[in-house]
């Protein structure tokens, strides 16, 4: 197997356009970066900064086209993802790296159980598995799903939107992943249920040692759980480094505008802080 | 005339409820109280923040207050005068002084119809005498008030961002020259920064145009920063109300104090 020395991933000089010509964009332009085995990393950028672009390449998850990966390398565990072939593709799809996204509501299919979805994913990854219900049973359980036995019947409608998020935790966790990609896990929720969820992320990192890497605009969620922040801006990281550092120091510009534009409380600003990206891009 | 101690919206003991049926003949075997006896008031030119988590009842009080539901007992007067039960017709006056904005700027806004018809639609119901030109203009001038350009005007919703969608909301309420507008979570579904970006802006034209808002929310932090006083409610009712100074600094009830902790902290 492969050396345990180097990082879990890396990611060196990624560059991922959309469209050809003319029109072409550069959603992630020359990124590197590196995620080691069970540190958490946190992407924060906004909207069309390049993040989820960023995610969705680790396993080719993008249609090609209008996607192009046109160069650098992804390497996780030493294997080149980019170079892969599709059939060995899929066996670090889901498998080694898992992904949960934004509105779980869309990402669980609506006209099975909880329990088919989960045992699908998990003689998909670990064939080995014998008692798959019991490995279910399990996978609801460490996302703190009370009596998970029971609620193996329902169907997506019936549990709350904080609840199905711990279900597609859930199934992400049951194989195992050495990766998982959190792609604004939180977006869609109430803070209350985003405190849980991120609590749940917290916990899982601590019991079971994984690497995860955390998407998401708002630096407010990132403080509690994060070793390590890398900074989006247009196709580019313009900062990356320990999570402390980063809050109390921010080098760049647009890095503590993202910090600035959270709103605190009791704060007693007048204002929030805006951000204004001509200015931010005349002192890059 | 009014005497000028008159709160612009006083709601009282304010019911909602909605029917469980069940089997073939619909038969009601119980209800939801969605709304289950709250009371409160709105001074002009105030901002009332609302909040609670999914499920607490706030968004209904909203679509109560501009009747896309209709109460089930208590009372909202507006001006002093009682509007809870008002028929269609007797109430259109009110349609055109209490405006809504919506949290989804994807769902909100007709995929089908230009900007400039989309904000049009109201003037020619409520200004009935504006000719073509003269609601064009209106429009151009609406449009620059929330930030965009005129030429935006004949483009589709699919052409702008979630912010900028959110502002095109904005500019529909401000079309009929509301007083007062309930904001039914208007940046919930935003990045944060473009949710200052339109906090901001609620916060000018409030202080322009002399607004009143019921601001609802689940974000503390966001509610703190842009009301006056502050209801926070649980399962239909209001467990606290204070100003939001006393709400961060001395919360009482234990929901509110959760709701407090559950506000990220940098």
């Amino acid at each position: 197997m492969t050396s345990v020395s180097g990082p879990l991933l890396k990611v060196n000089n990624l560059q991922v356009d959309f469209g050809s010509g003319d029109t072409v964009t550069h959603a992630v332009n020359d990124i590197s970066f590196q995620i080691r085995d069970g540190e958490t990393v946190a992407i924060v950028g906004e909207s069309g900064s390049g993040k989820s672009v960023t995610a969705l390449s680790l396993t080719r998850l993008l249609p090609t086209p209008p996607a192009h990966y046109v160069g650098g390398e992804i390497l996780f565990n030493g294997r080149n993802t980019l170079a892969l072939s599709e059939n060995d593709l899929r066996k670090v799809r889901g498998k080694q790296i898992a992904y949960i996204f934004q509105e779980p509501g869309t990402s669980l299919n609506p006209v099975f159980t909880i329990e088919y979805q989960i045992a699908e994913a998990i003689q998909l990854h670990r064939p080995d598995v014998t008692d798959v219900r019991a490995e279910a049973i399990r996978a609801l359980d460490l996302v703190g799903i009370r009596n998970p036995a029971q609620r193996l019947g329902d169907y997506p409608h019936q549990l709350s939107g904080g609840m199905q998020q711990r279900v597609m935790i859930a199934m992400a966790l049951a194989c195992q992943p050495k990766l998982l990609v959190a792609d604004e896990p939180t977006t869609a929720l109430d803070v209350t249920i985003q405190k849980q969820i991120m609590d749940l992320l917290r916990d899982i990192k601590v019991k079971t040692g994984m690497s995860i890497m955390l998407i998401t605009h708002n630096f407010g969620i990132i403080a509690d759980i994060a070793d390590r922040v890398v900074v989006m801006f247009r196709g580019k990281i313009v900062e990356d480094g320990p999570t402390g550092e980063v809050l109390r120091h921010p080098k760049h510009p647009y890095t503590r505008a993202l910090i600035d534009c959270v709103p605190k409380l009791g704060a007693k600003q007048r204002r929030l802080r805006a951000i204004d990206h001509a200015e931010i891009e005349a002192s890059a | 005339m009014n005497a000028p101690a008159t709160p612009l919206l006083q709601v009282e003991n304010l019911k909602v409820h909605f029917p469980i049926t069940a089997g073939l003949l619909q038969r009601r075997i119980g209800e939801v109280k969605a709304v289950d006896d709250v009371s409160f008031t709105i001074e002009r030119g105030t901002t009332v923040g609302l909040v609670g988590e999914s499920g607490s009842g706030k968004t209904t009080i909203g679509r109560a207050l501009i009747r896309l539901v209709n109460p089930t007992g208590g009372t909202i007067r507006y001006n002093g005068k009682d509007i809870t039960f008002l028929r269609e017709s007797q109430f259109r006056p009110y349609r055109k002084k209490i405006q809504i904005i919506f949290q989804d700027p994807y769902n909100s806004l007709n995929p089908r119809l230009t900007i400039f018809k989309i904000i049009s639609e109201a003037l020619e119901i409520h200004f009935p005498a504006l000719g073509l030109e003269q609601r064009r203009a209106r429009v151009a001038e609406l449009l620059g008030k929330v930030g965009l350009k005129p030429e935006h005007m004949d483009r589709y919703p699919h052409e702008f961002s979630g912010g900028q969608r959110q502002r095109i909301g904005i500019a529909r309420a401000l079309a009929v020259e509301p007083e007062f507008i309930v904001c039914d979570e208007p940046v919930s579904a935003l990045d944060v920064s473009v949710q200052a970006q339109i906090v901001n802006l609620l916060q000018d034209l409030q202080e322009e145009l002399g607004l009143t808002y019921l601001f609802i929310a689940h974000d503390l932090a966001v509610v703190e920063h842009i009301s006056d006083f502050v209801l926070v409610m649980n399962q239909g009712k209001i467990v606290e109300a204070a100003t939001a100074e006393a709400i961060y600094q001395n919360p009482q009830d234990p929901y509110t104090k959760r709701l407090l902790d559950a506000v990220p902290k940098i």
